[in-house]
């Protein structure tokens, strides 16, 4: 376990050299405050809307933003280290490849959930001090659990992104891969699942179709964060398959769990069998 | 307790041997030399040690245990070739970091740094450090935790001679404490003096091993006299010439000065018979040195065998 900290240590300090857990924060808390009081001023209205609204906007715009960053965050861990030459010279240390993939996960992942704690519980608190009337439970539990399916999700794609890191040689080729898982769950996916569903004109199983958008981490955070609150008119596209799914928030708390789990398991046993 | 064993260890990557049946083994309180063309087996040899692969064929005990071993890695320091750090640390975060790897006090840090000569640098980042520098910090994490096996792959590189003088006269004192210690280098002449035993590695096999007098007797080369003739160098010539046909020894003038190579076991005798003729002002005698020894067993052409290292 001490292995495991000094290296989660590292990157962890390394997130503050750099900035980057500043920058994260910062960018969460003004994306939050800015959706919250701007998100309807296309229709017109500028001010706090509702809370489930702003929720809904939050993690359509989260979907993006947070794969992104956690694949940027994570893309080199590995790669970077061989790169870099360091590897080698931390594998002749008592620390397995296992520790050290841990330890990255750990820092990276910490690094990600106080930069989402802090970006958007800062914006959290501005709304229940600033916005008159709002309900500041249900506020809470929202934003709670807004922010706890945002940092699985980045903890899924830091996940994704080691199994490209531990299976490539070179830096460009892994940021190359990492863009492409991106470009996949965020824009092609429900393309594709889409375009399934019509060319396939209602032969599909009705009941197997829900459970593709488990497929998705992307899809799984954003009904998360829309059927918790009961409305399924918010669910649009693809998305409106998941008001058939016949498991809970419980089921898709899972399901982003798995989407950790799954991908850092398979990195954990590539890792293993890769050559030093 | 050896400090590590290699016992009929051979290693292939894919289908390419890269290792044949290679016995060795360091003793505590020792200086191996390890020495071989580029892709000779050398690094192989060293992540065999480290555990960073396992052989396959053969067995590797290292410090009693087993290579790879996290109790056995925890007494191992190890200098990589051209050593890279993280450039935005400094080097006392880095040296910290590894303590903590291993498990070292980091009391230890700051006193490490001191002792490779980098106590002014300590806090400056590492992008900012020279090539020298980063092989002196390189050598501090080696010595992290205080190991009882030290591998060194060409610790002299871009350090000056003094640092050099300085590197060896520390690895001394660690072998005097009873630290083993593999020396992997290029520049012969320069490890020559400082270490015990020598094993020399070509093609994947071990063609010899020992200290230097024993691979002098294993190459049987002959010893080489220098001559300088109290008068005429051609009555020098003639007591030589005679000589020459009992042990077929070989001769060259040189800028008036002869040298004569002449077998080990004819040296005493001819000598004698040099002393004895009155011919001689002064005699000088030169062993083959580790580089003569080095190129006997690896043979000419050494480019032609150089390939990349595993």
């Amino acid at each position: 376990m001490n292995s495991i900290w000094t290296i989660a240590r590292k990157e962890l300090s390394d997130s503050f050299r750099n900035r980057w857990l500043v920058a994260i924060s910062l960018v969460f808390a003004t994306l939050a405050l800015g959706i919250a009081w701007f998100g309807a001023a296309a229709s017109g209205q500028v001010g706090y809307g509702s809370t489930p609204a702003t929720i809904a906007s939050l993690a359509s715009l989260g979907i993006f933003l947070i794969p992104l960053i956690a694949l940027l965050l994570a893309y080199d861990a590995i790669v970077g280290e061989e790169e870099g030459g360091t590897l080698l010279l931390l594998m002749t240390y008592p620390l397995s490849k296992s520790q050290l993939l841990l330890g990255k996960f750990l820092g990276h992942g910490l690094t990600l959930a106080l930069a989402t704690l802090i970006g958007f519980g800062v914006a959290g608190i501005a709304i229940a001090v600033l916005v008159d009337g709002v309900a500041v439970g249900a506020l809470a539990i929202a934003m709670g659990r807004f922010i706890g399916s945002t940092i699985l999700l980045g903890w899924g794609f830091i996940a994704l992104a080691y199994l490209v890191s531990v299976r490539v040689s070179e830096k460009p080729i892994a940021a190359g891969m990492a863009l492409a898982i991106w470009f996949f769950f965020v824009l092609i996916f429900d393309l594709v699942l889409l375009g399934a569903l019509v060319a396939s004109e209602g032969k599909l199983n009705p009941e197997l179709l829900p459970w593709l958008l488990m497929l998705n981490p992307t899809d799984i955070y954003r009904l998360l964060n829309i059927v918790a609150f009961g409305d399924s008119t918010q669910l649009s596209g693809v998305l409106s398959l998941g008001s058939d799914l016949p498991i809970g928030t419980g089921g898709l708390w899972l399901g982003l769990g798995l989407w950790c789990a799954i991908p850092l398991t398979g990195a954990l046993l590539l890792f293993r069998n890769r050559k030093i | 307790m050896n400090c590590f064993q290699l016992e009929n260890v051979s290693h292939r990557y894919d289908k390419t041997t890269v290792l044949r049946g290679i016995d060795l083994r360091l003793n505590p309180g020792e200086i191996l030399g390890l020495f071989g063309h580029n892709g000779a087996g050398k690094t192989t040899s060293i992540k065999l040690i480290l555990g960073l692969m396992k052989p396959s064929e053969g067995k590797v005990t290292v410090l009693g245990g087993e290579a790879g071993d996290p109790h056995v890695s925890q007494h191992i320091g190890y200098l990589p070739e051209n050593v890279m750090f993280y450039p935005q640390l400094t080097g006392r975060e880095i040296l910290s970091h590894f303590a903590r790897l291993k498990g070292a006090p980091l009391s230890q840090v700051p006193k490490l740094l001191e002792q490779v000569g980098l106590g002014d640098a300590m806090n400056a980042r590492t992008k900012t450090y020279s090539k020298g520098m980063r092989q002196r910090l390189g050598l501090a994490q080696a010595l992290l935790g205080k190991p009882r096996l030290l591998m060194l792959d060409e610790p002299t590189v871009g350090l000056d001679p003094v640092a050099t003088a300085d590197l060896y006269r520390l690895l001394r004192d660690l072998r005097d404490e009873g630290t083993g210690i593999v020396l992997c280098s290029h520049v012969l002449p320069g490890v020559e003096p400082y270490i015990d035993r020598a094993a020399i590695l070509t093609g994947g096999s071990l063609k010899a091993a020992g200290d230097l007098p024993s691979l002098r007797r294993q190459a049987n080369m002959p010893v080489t006299l220098t001559v300088k003739p109290a008068g005429n160098i051609l009555g020098l010539e003639k007591v030589i010439d005679q000589a020459k046909q009992s042990t077929g020894l070989m001769m060259k003038n040189v800028h008036g000065t002869l040298q004569v190579d002449v077998r080990t076991s004819d040296k005493m005798a001819l000598i004698e018979t040099l002393l004895q003729s009155g011919e001689v002002a002064d005699l000088g005698i030169h062993q083959p040195s580790l580089e003569d020894i080095y190129v006997h067993f690896i043979g000419s052409g050494g480019l032609a065998h150089r390939g990349g290292s595993q």
